[in-house]
């Protein structure tokens, strides 16, 4: 048994045409009702739900208070390669793109981890893109190795790997993984990555079981938002979750928000997701939701940013910059995509504060694994 | 004319009565103890979810609590201005570590030990909860964990579920308390595990701490009033509108509980009691 399974008792267009006609009475019924279920997400993310937008805010705001209090974690990417063998369309290091490219060095990897760590981050989220033959495990686990010291949270944002190489990770002391499907209609994902190894829409999407499997601690979903329509989308993504949670009852689960921003290349997001359907998204989630992470990362403005903080997110990535070498070297490799938001960690934190939460940079402690 | 009946029943009142503290004195005269340690209050406090450092500092003082605990996954050990450490002063605040987010005996211990080396003190609070959903405790790997700490010397206050013979089980291996909770943590729902936790309270001989779930002052004073010798309050303090004045409001909840308990409680009846008995004239 593995999701695919599962997801194979749901058809897209089925679930879209049940979502778009959703009325007013199916919102209030799954607003007023005690417990939210799938199809109560169905309702809150269909267009009718939208005049009940501030409920959903409001409720949203009051659930995450009661599970996360009033903190806001705090995490720092670092890109370790923007090498890839995949040609996916709106991914500035798609193949074909003629960027810079740069794998960093385990020491200079360092270097870097040093100068996110004196911006006060204690998470780190290592990322690359997908180069197996660069970006090998003995690779990673040399990197976890140098940096386990200096932080006591490691997540990875990687390529998809097999559960022997996510539980050697796991030895070595990463704690979290993060695997986007990108989309969960399988004829989008196709003409979206049309080559390499990530074209297999199977093998990504049971990513989260091997991560399951292997044992991580924290496993991160998400749907790039943009490439199709984002109310079907949430439901495969809340479907997914929820199998997670019964499958791999020890892992904490997090859903990220990545939504299409202008990179090398200039792909036109086909199905744009407007800052109101934004809120809607992350609002109904929450509720399906309440004890998952909710992550915005960099990608957004920080006006977006600074009015989410209260809505139902619970981590946040700040001063991000997304092209290997960003932090401390000098370079001209490709960034993955532009950051809107580009203050530094301090004056997020210091936001943070002004709405009334506490910016929590330690929330894990490398005891737990060793 | 007293028939010796009614009096025997006015020495007990006066007795009780005399067994209750005078105002201001109540706490000196009734100390909570554990592990042969005195303390004046009965409410324990977390130093989760507050929006900042400060108004944790206030609500902790407000609260009058002299037991804090703190998540050693929150806080850098190593880092003496580390900003849940650096408010917690212990001069005035016994320092009650906690495990949470271990998910077997193993972790748990690992992070005690940690504690203990870092200077954190013998007691810790033992929390095993391997499903992050519900922070429900595993009892399995509860009682695994208390056994190996009580050897090594900790001082081990374990949160449990409202398992009668789970408490009996941890009392047995040297469990400095027990600690049932109300309902899932977090979810201010007050004690939905009343039947058990009276059960974990009649056979108790250690102090039975009620620990999650406690949502209102009345939840606090209902625990106290069940006979429970403290509670454990955090999201409901944290996350109030006005987390200072919350704290405070605990503090008398859990003080009336108590009182109301060692004032002895008459006994809650299903049907109304006649104030002039049919069979008075037997007497």
């Amino acid at each position: 048994m593995c999701f695919y399974d599962e997801m194979k008792g749901y058809h897209w267009d089925s679930v879209e045409s049940e979502i778009m006609n959703r009325s007013r009475d199916d919102v209030e019924k799954a607003l007023t009702s005690s417990s939210m279920n799938l199809d109560g997400l169905m309702s809150l993310v269909s267009p009718a739900a939208e005049p009940y937008l501030e409920e959903m805010a409001q409720r949203a705001h009051q659930v995450t208070q009661q599970r996360f209090g009033r903190v806001i974690s705090l995490f720092a990417p670092l890109y370790l390669s923007n090498e890839c063998t995949n040609s996916c369309v709106y991914c500035g290091f798609n193949m074909t793109n003629r960027i810079d490219r740069l794998t960093l060095t385990a020491e200079e990897a360092l270097v870097e981890a040093r100068a996110i760590r004196r911006l006060g981050f204690q998470h780190i989220l290592l990322v690359s893109g997908e180069a197996p033959h660069l970006v090998t495990l003995p690779y990673l686990t040399s990197v976890v190795d140098l940096l386990r010291p200096l932080f006591p949270s490691i997540s990875i944002e990687i390529y998809p790997m097999d559960t022997s190489s996510y539980e050697e990770l796991i030895k070595h002391g990463v704690d979290g993984l993060i695997v986007y499907q990108e989309s969960y209609n399988e004829d989008v994902y196709k003409q979206c990555h049309p080559r390499g190894r990530k074209s297999d829409f199977h093998w990504r999407l049971e990513t989260p079981d091997r991560g399951g499997n292997a044992g991580f601690r924290r496993i991160g979903l998400g749907a790039l938002l943009g490439l199709a329509n984002w109310r079907v989308e949430a439901f495969f993504l809340a479907l997914h979750a929820q199998y997670l949670l019964r499958h791999f009852w020890k892992s904490f689960i997090t859903i990220s928000f990545p939504r299409l921003r202008p990179a090398a290349g200039a792909f036109e997001p086909p199905c744009p997701v407007s800052d109101v359907q934004f809120v809607q998204l992350l609002a109904a989630l929450r509720l399906l939701f309440p004890d998952a992470g909710l992550i915005l990362s960099t990608r957004e403005s920080p006006y977006l940013r600074d009015h989410l903080i209260p809505l139902g997110i619970t981590s946040m990535s700040a001063g991000s910059r997304t092209e290997p070498g960003g932090y401390a070297h000098e370079t001209h490799a490709e960034a993955q995509f532009a950051v809107a938001d580009e203050r530094p960690p301090e004056i997020v934190a210091e936001v943070i504060r002004s709405k009334g939460y506490e910016a929590v940079w330690k929330d894990w402690d490398a005891a737990f694994l060793h | 004319m007293i028939c010796p009946f009614w009096l025997h029943l006015r020495l007990f009142f006066v007795q009780i009565a005399s067994m209750t503290p005078r105002k201001g004195e109540r706490n000196m005269n009734d100390p909570l103890m554990i592990a042969g340690r005195s303390f004046r209050s009965r409410l324990l406090l977390g130093t989760g979810k507050f929006s900042s450092s400060r108004i944790m500092r206030d609500a902790l003082a407000a609260s009058e609590t002299e037991i804090v605990t703190v998540a050693l996954r929150r806080v850098d050990l190593a880092d003496p201005g580390d900003n849940i450490l650096s408010v917690v002063d212990t001069n005035r605040y016994l320092l009650l570590p906690n495990t949470s987010g271990a998910r077997d005996a193993g972790e748990a211990v690992r992070l005690a030990r940690l504690a203990r080396a870092a200077g954190c003190g013998e007691w810790v609070k033992l929390e095993v909860t391997p499903d992050p959903q519900y922070l429900l405790p595993d009892p399995i790997e509860t009682l695994k964990a208390a056994e190996i700490l009580v050897k090594e010397g900790f001082v081990v206050l374990p949160y449990i579920g409202a398992d009668p013979i789970l408490a009996k089980r941890l009392e047995e291996v040297g469990s400095a308390t027990v600690m049932p909770l109300g309902s899932p943590i977090g979810s201010n729902q007050g004690i939905k595990t009343r039947v058990s936790i009276e059960i974990i309270i009649e056979k108790a001989n250690v102090p039975v701490v009620v620990d999650a779930g406690l949502g209102a002052p009345s939840h606090a004073a209902e625990a106290m009033e069940m006979g429970a010798d403290a509670v454990l309050v955090n999201t409901a303090i944290a996350v109030a509108g006005d987390p200072v004045a919350m704290a405070v409001a605990f503090k008398k909840g859990v003080e009336a509980g108590r009182e109301g308990f060692l004032a002895g409680l008459g006994r809650t009846r299903g049907v109304a009691e006649a104030s002039s008995p049919l069979t008075g004239f037997l007497r």
